[in-house]
């Protein structure tokens, strides 16, 4: 049988139908293996540079021997309370958005429809701006105060939307105008605040690292290391949920109980990273749609697009802090790169005739 | 039992709504507005009296300052008043352009990004060009939204389909936050710029002046009365471009016209009362439910419930805000967004 | 050949909301044959496949598989057994046709089990049996309509039901395109025995490529069996308000409709049909 096939990968078979079969589908396998393969390569590499640069530059050695828990001067302190966490935390906030914005676009069959993009998220800005303007709150019980407001938004979308036919698209709808709801609280306490509250709102509402510490990257850890394998355990569900319900329901996938359970994962995990880091702006948007161009359709989209969310926030933070005079919040660098791809996408999107 | 074949469609056309009950229905918008003038005036920091009202209106109209306190008041929230007549008359009208132009239930200049291009062009002025007087940051903002809105409606309306509600809303939403981003990147090394332009992101009517608002009338009268001059074309229009075409309308010009007085009148009051978003989506959509969906009817109608939405958002944020005030736009959007909800129920997405 | 199954209904009710659109269905699927619902426009006949292939839940009455109720059969056995073709089924942008029709396997897939040579095969031989084997490696995107319908069918078929509902398989299609549609599933129903069910608009072909026809009005089986016997004038007087004259089909056989309607009607064939009065109608 393999010589067969290898026989006829080099053109001197004669093709069966199951040959082109196995053979088409190995050759986009293998493509898919090596693009995951490169995408966890440049994480890797990312992370290195994040753990590396800086105002001091260390060695490959010496990162090493801070994580295995030697004591180097300067660089325990540098890197083992500084970089590390602030790493740590943009590869987890990658993670999580890159992960929940795929499983929405894939479930909505819309590329348009990520969670921060349809307002799913706002309910955590508006919660950390009322805490840190108004409360007056620190950095931990604010970020519980998002995530609970987060959840609890999600779920008045989720209900207000629910039931009969085209519910996804409602979801859209409702989502986007909760959104424009809340992000009119948010300018309202913005501009009840004072100097120096503005400055800190400011740079949580365009998503930073700044400030990153291990006790806020351990409860986002703990859901990425829960919900990460309930998304990807279900992801084969996912990729026939995306053929429309109908054809879901009779390819035999309990699709009420399956998208449920997909929507409180991604909106939990969208939440936990907006509540640590910020919106991080169009990491869940623009992870799916980049790890889908790299890998290739047909597959699961949730590895991919978890590994291309984390290369995108390191990437940007590390933009962010060394390409300009001054430092810019990770998410001003995403929101900015993310703009021109957006045109793009929903022209094309437009055109293809994607609408619900 | 059997006739439950027949699918329901939410939006058919009305049943024609007589004329009597549409004069009904405009007189109830007059004395509405005459209603909601006075707790305009009447509420506020200081509460005041039906005699301190007429005494302040009186004066004012002598040119006169009156000496009691409380006519003072009075007077001081004519401006604002005045503002969210014409405002809420505005985004109202341009709602209902916009939503008879796009066919579209949803189309409304919060939702076509209108509001963040606005804020976009000003920050950029002041940051770069060291704008300050009142009429550069209008004709800014002015442009931005209009721009802004252009290139939405654009986005969202290329390929199949046209403008459906949801490629609208997501190039609406999506473009909003990519200017967001632009807006934070220039705003957040020049701290000190911050604190001018937040008041760009909140809509109200606090900051009302004659200077400007006399600016801008002319550009909302000319606006509005080339629209309500287009009300038959766009129930034409409301057919579907072919019938239209059939009935012997010019669609693409009826069109852009109409498009053109829509984001205009919105851009114009965005410029001197910041974003104000949800009052041109609310209001077409309840007129419709009580005149019919003439246009010829619909569009004037708007236009009054409109200013009698936002006189009331404003009086509204006033006593919720008190001693403070929670600005009209933020109040628009708490009424607004639950009538969306409704919206997005009762229509058919698919067949949209 | 495959195992016979027998889909039942058992005075079914089904709608949306509270409207009621299908009401108290009883019918029986010949096994082993091809079905096809008729009807008028907003007869119920998608209503009624729709609820067959549980994707409505009946307001009252149950859908029979063998002698269990549907609802309680493990929805992932369910879809081993019956298949279901939709309306217009979604796919997503840039999937590659082999994948699409691979999806089709994927009842026949445990969480942990990954592909086998079995699906391979599955695969293959439905992309052989509707004839887009050498578009396997191409994205769906790029087919034609009459190409793409194949395709879908193929991942009906890669799912290897024995049981297989259609609803309007040949909307949108132009009438080459329909017959070759009709055919290959003639094809299947003859070679592996597959017992078909499909609503069809027209009531020609319907006739001609049934073995066994529901007719539905107002939600209401008013009529069933052999196309011969059901396709009737004062069927197609009571199913869809025509005044039509049936006369057997010159190509196979089958009864043909021709509506007369009110104009370019000939006296003489109304005296050749011999079955027609003036058209005063009843």
């Amino acid at each position: 049988m393999t010589a067969t096939i290898r026989d006829f990968a080099r053109g001197t078979a004669t093709t069966t139908p199951i040959e082109q079969v196995y053979v088409g589908r190995r050759r986009r396998r293998r493509r898919r293996v090596i693009a995951i393969a490169a995408l966890g390569t440049a994480t890797a590499l990312l992370a290195a540079a994040m753990l590396m640069l800086g105002g001091t530059i260390y060695s490959p050695s010496e990162v090493l021997r801070v994580i295995a828990g030697q004591n180097v001067p300067g660089a325990s302190f540098t890197v083992g309370v500084l970089r590390l966490p602030r790493t740590v935390t943009g590869l987890l906030a990658g993670v999580a958005f890159g992960v929940a914005g795929t499983t929405f676009q894939r479930m909505l069959r819309n590329p348009l429809a990520s969670p921060d993009v349809i307002g799913i998220s706002s309910g955590a800005s508006a919660a950390a701006i009322l805490s840190l303007v108004v409360l007056g709150w620190d950095q931990t019980p604010t970020m519980l105060f998002a995530l609970m407001a987060g959840i609890l938004t999600a779920g008045a979308i989720y209900l207000a939307a629910r039931g009969g036919e085209s519910a996804g698209g409602r979801l859209v709808l409702i989502g986007i105008g909760i959104g424009a709801m809340l992000e009119s609280v948010v300018s309202y306490l913005l501009l009840r605040a004072n100097q120096w509250d503005l400055l800190t709102a400011a740079r949580w509402l365009s998503g930073s690292l700044n400030g990153a510490s291990w006790d806020q990257a351990g409860p986002l850890g703990v859901a990425v290391v829960v919900l990460l394998p309930v998304v990807i355990a279900l992801s084969r569900d996912l990729s026939v949920l995306e053929l429309g319900d109908a054809s879901a329901t009779a390819l035999g996938v309990r699709v009420g109980r399956v998208r449920l359970t997909l929507v409180l994962s991604a909106v939990a995990l969208a939440c936990f990273a907006t509540a640590t880091t910020g919106p991080i702006a169009f990491v869940a948007f623009l992870a799916g749609p980049i790890a889908t161009r790299i890998t290739g359709a047909g597959g699961s989209p949730v590895l991919p697009a978890a590994l291309t969310g984390g290369c995108l926030v390191l990437a940007a933070d590390l933009l962010g802090q060394y390409a300009f005079d001054t430092r810019f919040p990770v998410g001003v660098i995403t929101g900015i790169l993310g703009a021109p791809y957006l045109l793009y996408l929903l022209i094309r999107t437009s055109r293809r005739g994607g609408s619900s | 039992m059997t006739q439950a074949a027949t699918p329901v469609r939410p939006r058919a056309s009305s049943p024609a709504v007589g004329a009597r009950r549409r004069v009904v229905v405009i007189l109830v918008a007059v004395v509405a507005i005459m209603a909601s003038v006075v707790l305009s005036l009447a509420f506020g920091s200081r509460p005041v009296t039906i005699e301190q009202i007429t005494q302040g209106l009186g004066a004012w109209l002598h040119g006169v300052t009156p000496r009691d306190i409380g006519a003072i008041a009075v007077q001081q929230r004519i401006p604002r008043t005045v503002l969210a007549i014409v405002a809420g008359a505005a985004l109202a009208l341009s709602g209902a352009l916009m939503q008879a132009v796009t066919r579209n239930p949803i189309a409304d200049p919060g939702i076509l990004g209108v509001n963040t291009g606005a804020a976009l062009f000003v920050v950029c002025g002041i940051a770069f060009f060291g704008i300050s007087t009142p009429f550069e940051f209008l004709g800014l903002a002015l442009v931005g939204a209009i721009l802004v809105a252009v290139l939405v409606y654009f986005v969202g309306s290329v390929g199949a389909g046209g403008a459906t509600p949801i490629k609208l809303a997501l190039a609406g939403a999506a473009t909003t936050a990519a200017l967001s981003s632009l807006v934070a990147a220039i705003l957040l090394p020049r701290a000190d710029l911050m604190n001018q332009v937040r008041f760009w992101q909140v809509g109200g009517v606090g900051g009302a002046n004659w200077a400007t608002m006399a600016a801008i009338t002319p550009v909302l009268v000319v606006a509005a009365a080339l629209a309500l001059a287009h009300g038959p074309a766009l129930n034409a229009l409301a057919l579907g471009d072919d019938v239209a075409v059939g009935l012997g309308v010019h669609v693409g010009r009826t069109r852009i016209v109409a498009a053109a007085c829509g984001v205009t009148l919105c851009a114009a009051v965005t410029s001197v009362a910041g974003p104000i978003g949800f009052v041109g989506l609310m209001v077409p959509h309840v007129v419709r439910l009580l005149a019919g969906t003439d246009q010829r009817w619909l569009l004037p109608v708007s236009a009054l419930g409109g200013a009698v939405l936002l006189t009331l958002a404003d009086t509204i944020g006033r006593v919720v805000g008190y001693p403070s005030e929670v600005e009209a736009g933020v109040v628009t959007a708490f009424l607004g967004a639950p009538v969306l909800v409704v919206i997005a129920r009762r229509t058919r997405i698919r067949a949209l | 050949m495959t195992a016979q199954h027998v889909l039942c209904s058992d005075a079914l009710s089904a709608g949306y909301g509270g409207t009621r659109i299908i009401d108290s269905v009883d019918l029986e699927v010949p096994a082993g044959r091809i079905s096809v619902i008729v009807g008028a426009n907003a007869s119920g006949k998608s209503t009624l496949v729709k609820t067959l292939a549980r994707l409505i839940a009946p307001q009252s009455g149950s859908v029979i598989l063998d002698g269990v109720r549907i609802d309680r059969i493990p929805t992932k056995e369910l879809a081993r057994t019956l298949g279901l073709l939709p309306q217009q089924p979604v796919a997503p942008e840039g999937i590659v046709v082999a994948d699409l029709v691979g999806r089709g396997r994927h009842p026949h897939q445990r969480m942990f089990r990954s592909w086998t040579a079995a699906d391979d095969a599955a695969v293959a031989e439905a992309l052989a049996a509707t004839g887009v084997a050498d578009l396997a490696d191409r994205a769906l995107d790029e087919l034609s309509g009459g190409q793409r319908q194949r395709v879908w069918i193929a991942m009906a078929l890669a799912q290897q039901t024995d049981v297989l509902l259609l609803d309007e398989p040949t909307t949108f299609l132009d009438l080459a395109h329909q017959l070759e549609v009709l055919d290959l599933l003639t094809d299947l129903n003859r070679r592996r025995g597959t017992t078909i069910v499909m609503v069809l608009h027209d009531i020609n072909l319907a006739a001609r490529y049934a073995d066994h026809l529901f007719a539905v009005r107002a939600g209401r089986l008013v009529a069933q069996g052999n196309p011969h016997d059901v396709v009737t004038r004062e069927l197609i007087a009571e199913v869809f308000q025509l005044d039509a004259m049936v006369v057997p089909d010159p190509v196979s056989g089958a009864p043909l409709v021709l509506p007369r309607g009110r104009h370019h009607v000939r006296p003489a064939v109304g005296r050749k049909g011999g079955s027609l009065e003036p058209a005063t109608g009843s």
